[in-house]
């Protein structure tokens, strides 16, 4: 009987887990609008962090600008510059970073909140489950937009307030998928093993039913990220945004109030929406072929 | 399972209570009816508290506000407080502000000095005719291109129409509306920029009827456009669901056709549990309302909620946040109530 | 001529597994008038083979061969011509009437529906063929008006029947039609299905696992196994004195009440039913066959007649014996200890 080099759990586990990522990327890989999203995500990303290297900061200042007032694209400005002479293109690319900054922020608050909650009504149970489930669904059923409006109008309009808005409206989304899987989880033979070992709520919690619930967390976040993006620029386009910052949707509320429209200026227009339209699709699509990574069921629907 | 059975989202709508006896259903129904009308009860007087909440205090004083304009005399002000009732302790107010809303008298607003509630009814009609159009042909639209997507899974019918759905869906509202006025308004010049009517119209009841008619193309050509493609996916998703079932077998093998089989046999299965989704995704209809309403300038509710913003016009706002989020809870019994007389035909089996 | 002859008829489905052979070279004549059953166990193709008739396959299965009803080839027919062969010269009770019926369509509206969908009649008059329908088999006028999830098992595996008469087809197939019912209700349907089919005339292809059943109710049986028609015969003779150690073991599985010896007998058959994308060498059954010789891994034996030990000449029965086994053909017994 040859003997072997006893292998520690942590090791197990981690190599379980390395093995079940590659099987999830390998699921993942084999669909085409999950690849085609990955892609275009990706381009959008680099685009938006090289922005500083690409286009100097300077092109964003209203008082040096050069060009003439909304004037269409030109071999020195390729997509036409503003109201005040600012280059659309580079006022596009430099909203990619907070649009992406706000939308990514807004969801990781979300999802925190989301998961806290789902987790912990899912596992405490009793009262303050049941009361937890209730107010989260409460959340969902009110329309996002009118709430974030309200708030923000008491708030005041800033960075921090608008994800902070964002983050209220779409936390609850993810709670009911959480603590749904939470409960799944709860039943499972090897957290009872856990509780007669004497785990306490915190361990059992954090080691057993988080990584478990995790990847579906992922998944929706994926899709939550697109609406927190979507929702950011409607707050910024009605003016609720933070009047300091560019971002695509402020871009397009000053395009709008700058009479853009009637003066038949496209090039302040176009661009602007297209990279939300962009970035949101690319979001969609990634989050549709994860969804499919978890469900199997839905595999044969992509490409 | 017996918690909630707030059904907030299509996936986890839970059954009534099992146990019923066969033929006596009224009284199951008045027990169901009850708990869910309570249900939304407690709902409605959390948004009442939650406005209060927000409107009063995190937002301040409002006096403040109303006399920034012009310089008052502390007793003006002691008058003023009195009248709008904020020298009662905050419970009291709590209590006038929940009996006021109940009996329809919400205030004034501070832009325009006149009572909301005239404010609402004269607005009301102009979303409803906006939103009702735009829901109406979007939820057309998407049952009947997602019924005939889902029968057709993978056909390139099915991925043309997800696809372009998708692509809809992406696209911001107000962006596109933006988009369709620069296009068929300003460049092409067929329809008006904004606005419900034309000041130039006569003032027959025909003309008036063309007019806004003619308005209100390209506000419903966008609202559709980006509301359509959801109730597509829940069609299509509701009819894929059917696709395997035996009963659609028996059909083919009668000899119907593959579309009378698919209209007359699939379609009534697949309807069923996708009408109560239609009343869940009330919130996203008034969402983009709004913005459809701003973009636009259409007189609605939407529209004087965004107006009252910079003001701001704080009664204002809290009154419509208080009347938005009220029809998307009612919408959510509505859909609970249709849920009663829809699933116990297929589930009691 | 013969209602319904299969010629030869094979079916692959297609997968992510690759070709699956579900039915491989069936041959089988049903006369109008007469009875038969096809038995054996689940994945052995019966139900294709029902279910190839009116080309109710999905299409992932690719047919070829022929499959004659009154000397119509169906597999060739044109859709029209198929959708109105549909129920009026080919019907099928389907099993598990709960999913087999329309949900949310009352159970006259059904029974009334291919009525109005081959003949030029009113919905009135339809209406009334189909009460008269449901009163055949047994059920309340009332029933016209109740949904599948108001009635038994039974009651829906009645409207079954009803509404497979409506067209008063030449052929009926009853494809596992009283597998999901309890033992009384089933004795019933049966009874139900042997009188209707006496007072028709009409030609009925019952596919069951149940051989007890079968014999029972039918003149004649044939057993598959793998996708082929392993023995074939009379039902009752195939039943209690087979010619092939699975349908030997197919029968024993099924201890017929009232019979001391059947408590003895041991039933059930070891092993599983092969994969249809691996079949192994020579007869399909080898694996499992108590009887097997060397011959049996060489070659696939054919569905041959077989000399009958014993028992009555063919000719006082009318239907040939046939069995695709080497051992039964070389007249040997092929249950050890028999």
């Amino acid at each position: 009987m040859t003997t072997t080099t006893p292998v520690s759990p942590r090791a197990l586990l981690w190599a379980r887990r390395r093995q079940s990522l590659a099987r999830s990327w390998a699921a993942y890989r084999s669909q085409r609008t999950g690849m085609i999203g990955l892609v275009l995500l990706g381009t959008i990303v680099i685009l938006a962090v090289c922005a500083p290297i690409l286009i100097d900061e300077s092109a964003l200042s209203v008082t040096q600008a050069t060009g003439g007032r909304m004037a269409p694209p030109s071999a020195e400005y390729p997509l036409g510059t503003d109201e005040v002479g600012r280059s659309v293109l580079a006022l596009t690319l430099w909203g990619a970073r907070l649009s992406l900054i706000i939308g990514l922020t807004a969801t990781l608050v979300a999802i925190l909140i989301g998961t806290t909650v789902g987790v912990t009504s899912g596992h405490l149970g009793g009262w303050y489950g049941w009361i937890a489930l209730r107010v989260s669904d409460w959340f969902m059923v009110l329309p996002s937009l009118v709430v974030a409006i309200a708030l923000l109008a008491v708030l005041g309009r800033s960075m921090s307030t608008t994800i902070l808005v964002i983050a209220m409206v779409s936390w609850s989304g993810t709670t009911r998928l959480v603590r749904a899987q939470t409960l799944t989880v709860q039943s499972r033979p090897y957290l009872e093993r856990a509780r007669a070992l004497g785990a306490g709520h915190w361990h059992q919690m954090t080691k057993h039913i988080l990584p478990n619930v995790l990847p579906l967390v992922l998944a929706s976040a994926t899709l939550l990220v697109p609406s927190a993006i979507l929702m950011e620029s409607s707050l910024a386009w009605l003016g609720l945004g933070d009047p300091s910052v560019v971002s695509w949707g402020s871009i397009l509320n000053r395009a709008s109030s700058n009479g853009a429209v009637s003066a038949h200026a496209w090039w302040y227009l176009l661009p602007p929406g297209l990279a939300i339209l962009l970035v949101v699709l690319a979001f969609m699509m990634c989050g549709r072929a994860l969804e499919a990574v978890f469900n199997p069921r839905l595999r044969g629907e992509q490409g | 399972m017996t918690d909630s059975s707030s059904p907030v989202d299509g996936a986890s709508i839970e059954a009534p209570s099992a146990g019923r006896p066969g033929g006596r259903v009224s009284s199951g129904f008045g027990r169901y009816l009850l708990k869910h009308v309570g249900g939304a009860a407690v709902s409605l007087l959390l948004v009442l508290f939650s406005s209060f909440f927000i409107f009063r205090l995190i937002a301040g004083d409002p006096i403040d506000q109303l006399t920034k304009e012009r310089p008052v005399s502390p007793e003006q002000r002691a008058a003023m407080r009195a009248e709008l009732g904020l020298d009662q302790p905050l419970w009291q107010q709590f209590i006038d502000y929940i009996t006021g809303t109940l009996t329809m008298d919400l205030g004034e607003s501070f832009q325009y000095r006149r009572p909301i509630f005239d404010l609402i009814v004269e607005r009301l009609p102009a979303t409803l005719l906006l939103s009702g159009t735009g829901m109406v042909l979007a939820v057309l639209l998407g049952f009947w291109i997602g019924t005939r997507s889902g029968w057709k899974q993978g056909s390139r019918y099915d991925k043309g129409h997800v696809a372009t759905g998708l692509l809809l869906y992406s696209a911001p509202t107000f962006w596109l509306g933006m988009i369709v006025i620069l296009v068929f308004a300003r460049y092409m010049g067929l329809f008006p920029v904004n606005g419900m009517r034309s000041p130039s119209t006569p003032p027959d009841f025909w003309s008036q009827s063309v007019d806004i008619g003619y308005h209100l193309v390209l506000p419903v050509l966008t609202y559709t456009a980006v509301v359509y493609a959801g109730y597509l996916m829940i069609m299509r998703s509701s009819i894929l669901d059917e696709i395997g079932s035996d009963y659609l077998t028996t059909a083919r093998a009668k000899g119907l056709r593959d579309d009378e089989v698919r209209d007359k046999h699939a379609v009534p299965n697949a309807l069923l549990p996708t009408v109560t989704l239609v009343f869940l995704a009330l919130g996203s209809v008034v969402n983009g309302s709004i913005v459809t309403e701003a973009v636009f300038s259409w007189p609605g509710l939407g529209r004087l909620f965004v107006q009252s913003i910079f003001y701001p016009d704080r009664p204002v706002l809290q009154a419509l946040f208080v009347l938005f989020s009220s029809s998307t809870i009612l919408a959510v019994l509505c859909a609970e109530i249709l849920y009663w007389f829809i699933d116990p035909r297929i589930r009691r089996s | 001529m013969t209602l319904l002859e299969f010629k030869d008829l094979h079916v692959t489905y297609t997968g992510s597994r690759g070709r699956i052979p579900a039915v491989r070279g069936v041959d089988l004549k049903v006369e109008a008038g007469r009875t038969i059953g096809i038995a054996g166990e689940s994945g052995c193709g019966k139900s294709t083979l029902a279910m190839a008739v009116l080309r109710l396959l999905p299409k992932t299965a690719e047919v070829s061969g022929q499959i004659l009803l009154n000397g119509e080839d169906l597999l060739q027919m044109g859709w029209g011509r198929l959708r109105a062969v549909r129920w009026t010269g080919a019907s099928i009770v389907f099993q598990g009437a709960m999913h087999s019926l329309n949900a949310v369509h009352r159970i006259g509206r059904q029974v009334a529906e291919p009525i109005l969908l081959h003949e030029k009649t009113t919905p009135a008059a339809a209406a009334k063929r189909a009460e008269a329908l449901l009163e055949r088999v047994g059920l309340p006028a009332s029933r016209m008006r109740s949904y599948p999830h108001e009635l038994s098992g039974g009651q829906r595996q009645r409207v079954m029947i009803a509404m497979a008469l409506a067209c008063d087809p030449e052929l009926i197939i009853a494809d596992e039609a009283t597998t999901a019912l309890d033992v009384m209700v089933q004795a019933q349907v049966l009874q139900l299905i042997s009188g209707l089919v006496t007072e028709r005339g009409v030609g009925l292809v019952m596919i069951s696992h149940d051989l007890s059943v079968l014999s029972s109710v039918c003149d004649e049986a044939a057993v598959m196994y793998a996708g082929r028609v392993v023995e074939q015969g009379p039902a009752h003779e195939v039943f209690a004195n087979a010619r092939h150690p699975y349908s030997a073991a197919l029968g024993a599985a099924f201890p017929v009440i009232g019979d001391p010896a059947a408590r003895k007998r041991p039933g059930g058959l070891a092993g599983d039913p092969p994969d249809p994308v691996r079949l192994p060498d020579g007869c399909s059954f080898r694996p499992r066959c108590a009887v097997a010789v060397e011959h049996c891994a060489e070659e696939s034996p054919l569905l041959l007649p077989v000399p009958i030990r014993g028992s009555a000449s063919v000719a006082a029965g009318g239907t040939a014996r046939s069995s695709a086994c080497f051992v039964a053909q070389e007249g040997e017994p092929v249950v050890v200890g028999r």
